[in-house]
């Protein structure tokens, strides 16, 4: 088929039609070889050994018109149900300010390449360098790179960093009161790499500190990571830990909702060397789980060690201040298999996403994110145990997010919720749902849900 | 506008707001009543700016940057083409944007009804079983697809394989991600074309080798020949062969990696794909797998039934999870309508064009500039520097150059086969005008590098600012607006 837009010519056994993306005329064509000297395109390519060359159709579809191609979108959006948020367990529903798409779609951000060349990148690497004093705001933490893929990712080689920065030691721990999908690719990564992982069993919805303890004592440890606030949604009490890590020769680094550390104790107060985590709770559509984007954050002396994009301020000739990628020699393109991380592309126009989002809110604007999110979080649960159906399973402070138990089938609830437009809680199995709330819910939203569960 | 030079903390005032929320409407205050001591102790020190402010700044700053929207990026290995638009706004359909990853099945066969085409148009494309989406971009996906080889080895009980032998002309990212992945590299030679040297791969070959990474055409832009001779070699001694497709954009349309006896391969959706490269991501790096290795992919795998229903689903056998869900969808909605806008009829068209670019511009420069090897590239060559050594002028100095005349630079000292390497990339998408322009360019900055050297050793001039101070940065790094303002007292 030869859709509209579509003109066909002939040219020696080939045909090219022109099409919007590929500008060649026939006349550009003919003149084109007969600067290069060949007889056709083909030419070009009798180089390839003629038992690789492929001389079928791809099986794909037609091209199709922009009408077309709404069309097929339209239909596929036409398959999914957007529905009324009340779940989380790393990727939450907040509200993103309409100033930020709108400025993320200026295409000198979006089209640009990798700020390689400062001269003309001016805008990428300044953009880089505020987010990296944002997310260090947050963290407490000298120094934060940009960008990591997401934050599974970044916890990943968090990890590798501490054994990096610990240099004779190969074991690390991790709480296993990190989000699953975390700790999963944490383990892959770890288990690649030919790192020891052991998992510190959780008590009470918290981390066993007595048997991260005891594990400090082999003296074998290299770091530790420990989430604020835990796949629970509760607030651990840290107090004290750091100074244990420490005294161990251990680093301690800590899974961070950059969101919460507006309000929450941060991971430099907490004493951790290093916080990663998922910038996704500043404003990020969900997508399906992706663009998001990871975070590193550290305190000064393992710099070197951290992967990823760094962005420094210096002068250029005429003494003007001026922004520019620096400590490549960390980077992969210069040190090879000797680099800290083999991370290239990362999520740098999510980095823009997060900085104007922090712009906009601001360290009050966040913190009243913060109030919506865990009043809204609190009525709820109230709501909930006020019933007499649900019980909390953990008695422990809690932010945005938290765990009841019930009797109830929920799994059934869940798929009534489902019809009415709502995504109720992730199941946990033994009758246990978590529950999360932001900003973007309303207190009728609320009762709702609360009213669709408890008529059961 | 070309003076601005605030950063936002600089604009920031006391006192002003960006942002509008909804009215508190609880009763109980929650952060009031968690322990203090889980509390932070300072307020982080974010701007306070307003609406307009914001705009502004932002709008200011990206002024400062140059795109493909701009100009012309010769950027060899970047495949920097243009990024349609259309494809900016299906992808933020809110129907799309608003699905939370761990929704219910039933709820988002749209999403996994996407995901799942698109697999299976990269299968179709790159000639191989199936593919995973997951990876988040090409360095990314190497890592993947490496782990997917050491699964293999594994699932045989053989634990002996260790290395990975990898082009000294390699992509960095290669023996970065074999590195990542637990191997030891190993090297292997080039010919003086930058062809592998196979001569030099024979000895290497032993039990100890887990597979070989290979770009094709090589980092020259050059066809490796050899492939097929290369592809018994390493299968005979047990290895697995790996394939970088950030050079893929050629053989669209020419050749399929799969055929050419690769077992695995990432492709960058960012490159070969259209998708924006956001000035370093987010990018897509998704893995493609022989039939015998499709077991191994990363979970979650989405998959069809015989009812035409998709499964989010999770395979015992896989090496785990290298990502938190499913990858960058939205970038993979771009690609799926960049590859839905060309079709079968068009995308073959790619590869070719984007050869007759590349070799337009060798053939129309190589007077002035030094081609080390001759013969038709694919989609990029490289030259050693000006043909002229004698004025002094360096690569660095015409890059430099290039960004006075409105043109990003091509890609620079790699690979490290030539002293002053210069990789230039055209893409398909670049009409014979914007070619012949950049050739005009090319040819003036080689005449000034004669008649004026200086002009061009002190470039670049017209630009928002001037040559960088990057050992200063580097040495005594000023990493944020906290110190900076301490640098500066």
């Amino acid at each position: 088929m030869i859709v509209g837009h579509a003109l066909c010519f002939k040219k020696k056994n080939h045909n090219y039609m022109s099409h919007k993306y590929m500008p060649h005329s026939e006349k550009d064509i003919k003149e084109m070889l007969e600067a290069i000297g060949v007889e056709s395109i083909d030419s070009l390519y009798k180089d390839v050994p003629e038992e690789v060359i492929y001389k079928e159709e791809y099986n794909i579809p037609s091209g199709m018109s922009e009408i077309e191609l709404r069309r097929h979108f339209e239909e596929l959006a036409g398959k999914n149900k957007p529905l009324v948020v009340f779940a989380g367990v790393g990727a939450y529903d907040h509200y993103s300010p309409s100033v930020v798409s709108h400025l993320l779609s200026r295409s000198e951000f979006y089209t640009a390449y990798t700020p390689y060349q400062p001269e003309i990148s001016q805008g990428t690497l300044q953009y880089i360098f505020e987010y990296q004093s944002m997310i260090s705001e947050l963290t407490g933490l000298e120094t934060t790179n940009a960008s990591m893929y997401d934050g599974a990712t970044a916890a990943a080689e968090a990890m590798f960093m501490l054994v990096a920065s610990s240099k004779k030691r190969n074991r690390v721990l991790i709480s296993s009161t990190v989000l699953d999908n975390v700790r999963k690719v944490v383990e892959t990564y770890t288990r690649v790499h030919g790192i020891e992982l052991t998992e510190i069993a959780e008590k009470d919805g918290v981390t066993d500190l007595e048997v991260l303890y005891a594990e400090l004592e082999k003296g074998d440890v290299a770091g530790v990571l420990l989430p604020v606030p835990n796949k629970y949604g509760i607030i651990e009490d840290y107090t004290g830990v750091a100074d244990r890590i420490h005294d161990a020769k251990g680093y301690m680094a800590m899974y961070a909702d950059p969101s919460a550390l507006a309000v929450l104790k941060t991971p430099a107060e907490w004493g951790a060397d290093v916080a990663c985590g998922d910038g996704q709770t500043l404003g990020m559509p969900l997508t399906f789980g992706g663009p998001y984007l990871g975070f590193i954050s550290c305190s000064k002396g393992m710099l070197r060690k951290m992967p990823g994009r760094i962005v420094g301020a210096t002068k250029d000739a005429d003494g003007k201040r001026a922004f520019v990628l620096t400590l490549q020699a960390r980077e992969q393109h210069i040190r090879r298999e000797k680099a800290t991380s083999n991370i290239c592309s990362n999520q740098s126009l999510m980095a823009l996403y997060a900085t104007i989002y922090l712009s906009l809110l601001g360290a009050k604007g966040l913190r009243e994110v913060n109030e919506l999110a865990s009043d809204g979080a609190h009525y709820l649960c109230d709501k909930l145990l006020n019933s007499g159906k649900f019980k909390l399973v953990y008695n422990k402070p809690f932010l945005k997010e938290f765990v009841v138990s019930t009797e109830l089938d929920m799994e059934k609830i869940n798929k009534k919720l489902l019809e009415k437009g709502i995504m109720g809680g992730i199941l946990l199995g033994d009758g246990k749902v978590e529950f999360a709330v932001t900003e973007k819910r309303t207190k009728e939203e609320i009762d709702t849900l609360a009213n669709l569960i408890l008529e059961n | 506008m070309k003076n601005y030079d605030k950063l936002i903390f600089e604009v920031s005032q006391p006192g002003r707001q960006g942002y509008s929320l909804p009215k508190n409407e609880y009763k109980e205050n929650a952060l009031n009543s968690l322990p203090g001591n889980l509390m932070r102790e300072k307020a982080a020190e974010l701007p306070e700016v307003s609406e307009l402010d914001v705009v502004r700044h932002y709008t200011n700053l990206s002024n400062k940057n140059f795109g493909v929207d701009t100009g012309f990026y010769p950027l060899g290995s970047c495949t920097m083409k243009y990024n349609p638009k259309i494809n900016e706004e299906v992808c933020i359909i809110p129907e799309f944007t608003s699905l939370h990853p761990l929704q219910d099945e039933e709820s988002v066969q749209g999403a996994l009804e996407l995901y799942w085409n698109l697999q299976n148009m990269l299968s179709e494309i790159a000639g191989l079983e199936e593919f995973t989406l997951n990876p988040y971009a090409g360095a990314h996906g190497e890592l993947t697809g490496l782990m997917v080889m050491k699964k293999y080895h594994e699932a045989r009980g053989d634990s002996k394989r260790t290395k990975i032998i990898v082009p000294d002309s390699a992509h960095g990212t290669n023996p970065a991600s074999a590195m990542v992945a637990g191997f030891d590299v190993v090297e292997v030679k080039s010919k003086p074309n930058g062809s592998i040297d196979v001569e030099d791969l024979k000895p290497l070959l032993d039990d100890t080798v887990a597979g070989i990474m290979m770009t094709n055409p090589n980092t020259l832009g050059m066809f490796e020949t050899e492939i097929i001779e290369i592809a018994k070699l390493v299968h005979e001694a047990g290895g697995l062969l790996y394939y970088d497709g950030a050079n893929l954009n050629p053989l669209l349309g020419k050749v399929r990696p799969g055929d050419m006896g690769f077992d695995i391969m990432h492709i960058n959706l960012h490159k070969t794909f259209s998708t924006p490269h956001g000035g370093g991501g987010p990018g897509s790096g998704p893995v493609g797998v022989a039939k015998h290795l499709v077991k191994y992919l990363p979970n979650p795998r989405i998959v069809k039934d015989k009812e035409g229903k998709f499964h989010i689903t999770e395979n015992e056998e896989s090496l785990g999870q290298i990502s938190n869900f499913f990858g960058n969808f939205g970038v993979m909605m771009r690609a799926y309508a960049y590859i839905l806008s060309l079709g079968k009829e068009n995308i073959k068209n790619v590869g070719p064009l984007a050869t007759l670019n590349a070799n337009y511009i060798k053939e129309n420069l190589k007077d002035d500039f030094l081609l080390p090897i001759e013969g038709a590239c694919k989609h990029e060559f490289v030259f050693d520097g000006l043909k002229d050594k004698s004025t002094g002028v360096t690569t660095l100095n015409v890059a430099k150059r290039l960004l006075d005349y409105g043109f990003h630079a091509p890609t620079i000292y790699f690979p490290l086969l030539f002293h002053e390497s210069m990789m230039i990339e055209p893409t398909e998408t670049e009409s014979k005008d914007t070619l012949d322009e950049f050739i005009a360019v090319m040819h003036k900055i080689a005449k000034e590098a004669r008649e004026t050297p200086e002009v061009v050793k002190e470039a670049p001039h017209n630009t928002i600012v001037r040559k960088l101070d990057e050992t200063t940065a580097a040495k005594n790094p000023i990493l944020t607006y906290r110190a900076l303002k301490e640098s500066e007292k």
